[in-house]
């Protein structure tokens, strides 16, 4: 019994994620006859798109043992900042190096708190949160940097008419992050620093450039969410972007990441993602009102996370 | 000793899903005597204990007290019973103080709601006098060593009324003088009829303060007596199933060349410290906890600034000012605290081998797969590291077979200087032959090691030489021949 119990949960974290998404697409095809068609499929994936490039950020930091509060707003900062940079300029390069450029710098900004002056990486992407919101509250002085048209196909365009930019962008995004994490040395000490910290400064590793690197890559992938968020709302929405940190890191919890460190896999944050997206679709269709779309999350949350949990004292049991 | 029987278990079974881990277990608890139990690691002497203690409430047989069969209902249940038990990890709250720590969840109170702090601080004080002890109750208990915490939880016991004191691992963390004086207290307290269990790795200690004994071997009661009648390995034969020959190997002539040379080292608590290592020499740092060796041993890895002083190695002078430079230079480190330091629990074999190794495991920041699996399967079965394959993770691992991992991430290195510090604390004889048998081997083949250790008998056993480290400095070296536990005890209290 105990073997089966441990093959479970082994079970469990590598493919129970999976079963769960196939089971909730099963159901959602059976209660509602729109689903299935190619066009609602391909909306929950854009509807995911730009909070899933998030978590692509959030995935590392989390198994690397850190966090970034501070992701919505940085998300928020780099879709007004690069909105501007493209009305004023008019070049759309510029502007996506913009968004991008000022991602990762708020990212080395974290990663330089946590590292130098030793905070929590929760109290220090708090506070950089505060800076950036101001920050875009001065810029934009609360309204929509709008006019950037230009940009509009990195939102919009449909690749052989099917298939949105943005999610290619996500699918290129998890693809990638997936390969740092499985074969390259970085993502060695991802996993490392955040199984333990110690035995990898024992082990002769520069942890502190570490995670500087691993915050300042999170933030650069914020920044690009930043940007495509702006394509896709054809503006740069300062009320838009605050809470898609939740989101992400909602999406890295249910995909089977430990909060503890050491232990995750940026597939299993996409489904995490896809999973969200699909009950929000699905309840939407259902017209169940948002509060309960919240609520439906919440539980989800706290469900994957007692899971979590219970595969760990399992492990600790042997 | 006397022979009133305090408890008695009788056939005691206990089956954790798919894995039986006490099968008909007996032992009989006198009062006044220290009972050792002894057994390789999984032979099931925690649980028995657990269950005597009331951590596990379901299992066969009976417990046998005070003329009728009790069952615990849960710990508090046994602490009223007068079962204690002084656990390997200390259960204490750093943070509060000595008194605090004393009364932890039974504050003497004023008028049931308030804590009566005078009170508390008085009954403290009496018990410590009572003791012996000379601590001040409103010293924060994160102030004092580990073997004064000990002392506490011992005092936690007495202070509760107990009857019986279940030790598990007590001396894993003190030094040898620390040990004695815990010694001198059991010695002392069994006189007034308390009744110890005794559980350690080390057998020199079991035959020096036990009276009675029970082995366990694959959660089976193999046999009981007392310890006057049984000699050290005939004990070790009936742990292991098997007769052991001495535990520690022979060791290897040691070549001429020098590998490792220290001069005038200084920094945080040592000063002046001078040594060079040979090749295939086995170089013991004796001395107590707190003399300074592991810190000594930290500079030279790097991971503690070095205030001044020069480290040789293959007679070049090598700058050491971070660990990635030290292991550059050819210095690998076992650190003392495995778990902390040495391995990361919740990745595979293979990766924890490829995390120092990085140089070579990697090409342009790109992990070459291949090269990782290679070198960890050949590392794994060279030291025959006794797991499903080299992706389990490590934290499911035995203590013995997480050392050899930690061992096994620097082997595939060209390591010039290996130094072991505490290499086999905690981890059962079988294992721990295995470490010296390795140790040997690696000299064998030209490697200088530097070996800290609180186990006298180890590493008098294990070493070419011994500096005896006291206060700081280097109070003397010792040949193999001349090295005994009474010379390097007498260098330790001589030393200035």
């Amino acid at each position: 019994m105990k073997e089966n119990k441990k093959s479970a949960a082994l079970f469990y974290r590598k493919y129970g994620i999976v079963l769960i998404l196939v089971l909730l697409f099963a159901a959602s095809a059976l209660v509602n006859h729109n689903f299935l068609k190619p066009k609602n499929l391909i909306n929950i994936l854009t509807q995911i798109s730009v909070v899933t490039i998030i978590a692509c950020g959030e995935e590392m930091l989390i198994v690397s043992g850190l966090i970034d509060l501070s992701a919505g707003l940085v998300c928020t900062g780099s879709a007004c900042f690069s909105a501007g940079v493209l009305v004023s300029t008019g070049s759309v390069p510029l502007a996506v190096c913009t968004g991008l450029a000022f991602g990762a710098l708020c990212g080395w900004v974290n990663g330089f708190l946590v590292t130098h002056f030793k905070l929590q990486a929760f109290i220090a992407t708090l506070a950089t949160t505060n800076v950036v919101k101001g920050a875009v509250q001065l810029f934009t002085n609360g309204q929509a940097v709008s006019g950037v048209e230009k940009i509009e196909w990195l939102g919009h365009y449909k690749i052989f008419g099917f298939v949105p930019v943005p999610v290619v962008i996500m699918l290129v995004c998890v693809l990638l992050i997936d390969m740092l994490m499985r074969h390259t040395s970085l993502g060695l000490l991802i996993y490392a620093i955040g199984g333990n910290e110690q035995t990898a400064i024992a082990s002769g590793i520069n942890t502190r450039r570490t995670k500087r690197i691993i915050f300042t890559l999170s933030g650069f992938l914020t920044g690009l969410a930043g940007v495509v968020l702006m394509a896709r709302l054809v503006a740069g929405m300062p009320s838009v972007g605050s809470g898609y940190e939740f989101d992400a890191i909602t999406a890295v919890v249910i995909g089977g990441t430990s909060f503890l460190g050491g232990i995750g896999t940026v597939t299993g944050a996409l489904i995490g993602s896809i999973i969200v997206g699909l009950i929000n679709n699905i309840l939407n269709l259902l017209h169940v009102s948002t509060q309960y779309q919240l609520i439906v999350k919440g539980v989800l949350i706290a469900g994957a996370v007692i899971i979590d949990t219970m595969t760990k004292e399992d492990k600790k049991s042997r | 000793m006397e022979e009133r029987v305090i408890a008695q278990l009788k056939d005691i079974g206990k089956q954790f899903p798919g894995v039986v881990a006490l099968d008909h277990v007996n032992m009989t608890i006198r009062a006044g005597s220290v009972h050792a139990l002894v057994g390789e690691n999984g032979a099931g002497k925690s649980t028995l204990m657990k269950i005597l203690s009331g951590t596990y409430v379901s299992y066969d047989g009976q417990i046998l007290m005070d003329g009728g069969e009790v069952r615990m209902k849960n710990q508090k249940d046994a602490f009223r019973r007068g079962i204690s038990i002084v656990s390997q990890e200390l259960s204490c709250v750093a943070e509060l103080t000595i008194a605090e720590n004393l009364y932890i969840g039974r504050e003497p109170k004023k008028g049931k709601i308030f804590i009566d702090k005078k009170q508390r601080k008085a009954d403290a004080q009496a018990l410590l006098d009572m003791m012996g002890l000379p601590y001040d109750p409103d010293e924060k208990m994160g102030n004092l060593s580990v073997a004064q915490r000990q002392m506490i939880e011992i005092v936690k016991a007495l202070s509760r009324n107990a009857r019986i004191i279940i030790m598990d691992e007590p001396t894993s963390a003190l030094t040898s003088q620390e040990a004695r004086i815990l010694f001198e207290k059991i010695a002392e307290l069994k006189k007034t009829g308390i009744a110890f269990v005794f559980i350690s790795h080390r057998l020199d200690e079991v035959f020096a303060i036990c009276d009675e004994y029970t082995v366990l071997r694959d959660g089976k009661w193999i046999a009981s007596g007392l310890i006057s009648e049984i000699t050290q390995d005939e004990m070790i034969a009936m742990m292991v199933g098997r007769p052991i020959e001495d535990i520690y190997p022979e060791l290897p002539e040691c070549g001429e060349t020098e590998v490792f040379r220290a001069e005038n080292l200084c920094g945080g608590v040592f000063r002046d410290i001078s040594f060079s290592i040979r090749a295939g020499e086995i170089f013991g740092l004796a001395g107590m906890m707190g003399a300074g060796r592991s810190e000594i041993a930290r500079a030279i890895f790097g991971m503690d600034p070095l205030e001044s002083g020069a480290v040789y190695i293959d007679g070049k002078q090598a700058h050491i000012s971070s660990i990635s430079q030290a292991i550059k230079s050819g210095v690998a480190m076992v650190t003392e605290d495995r778990a902390a330091y040495g391995f990361v629990g919740v990745r595979s074999i293979q990766d924890n081998i490829a995390l120092p190794n990085l140089d070579f495991c990697a090409k342009k920041g790109v992990l070459d797969h291949g090269r990782i699996r290679q070198e960890s399967e050949t590392i794994f079965d060279r030291l025959s590291i006794r797991a499903p394959g080299i992706m389990t993770e490590v934290g499911t691992l035995s203590g013995g077979n997480q050392q050899k991992v930690v061992l096994a991430k620097w082997l595939v290195r060209n390591v010039r200087l290996l130094i072991l510090d505490e290499p086999t604390r905690g981890i059962d004889v079988g294992a721990k032959q295995e470490i010296y048998n390795l140790m040997t081997e690696l000299a064998g083949q030209g490697m200088a090691i530097l070996l800290i250790s609180s186990d006298m008998p180890e590493v008098l056993s294990m070493s070419h030489r011994v500096a005896v480290v006291a206060k700081g400095a280097v109070a003397g070296i010792l040949g193999h021949g001349e090295a005994t536990q009474d010379r390097v005890m007498k260098m330790i209290v001589e030393a200035k």
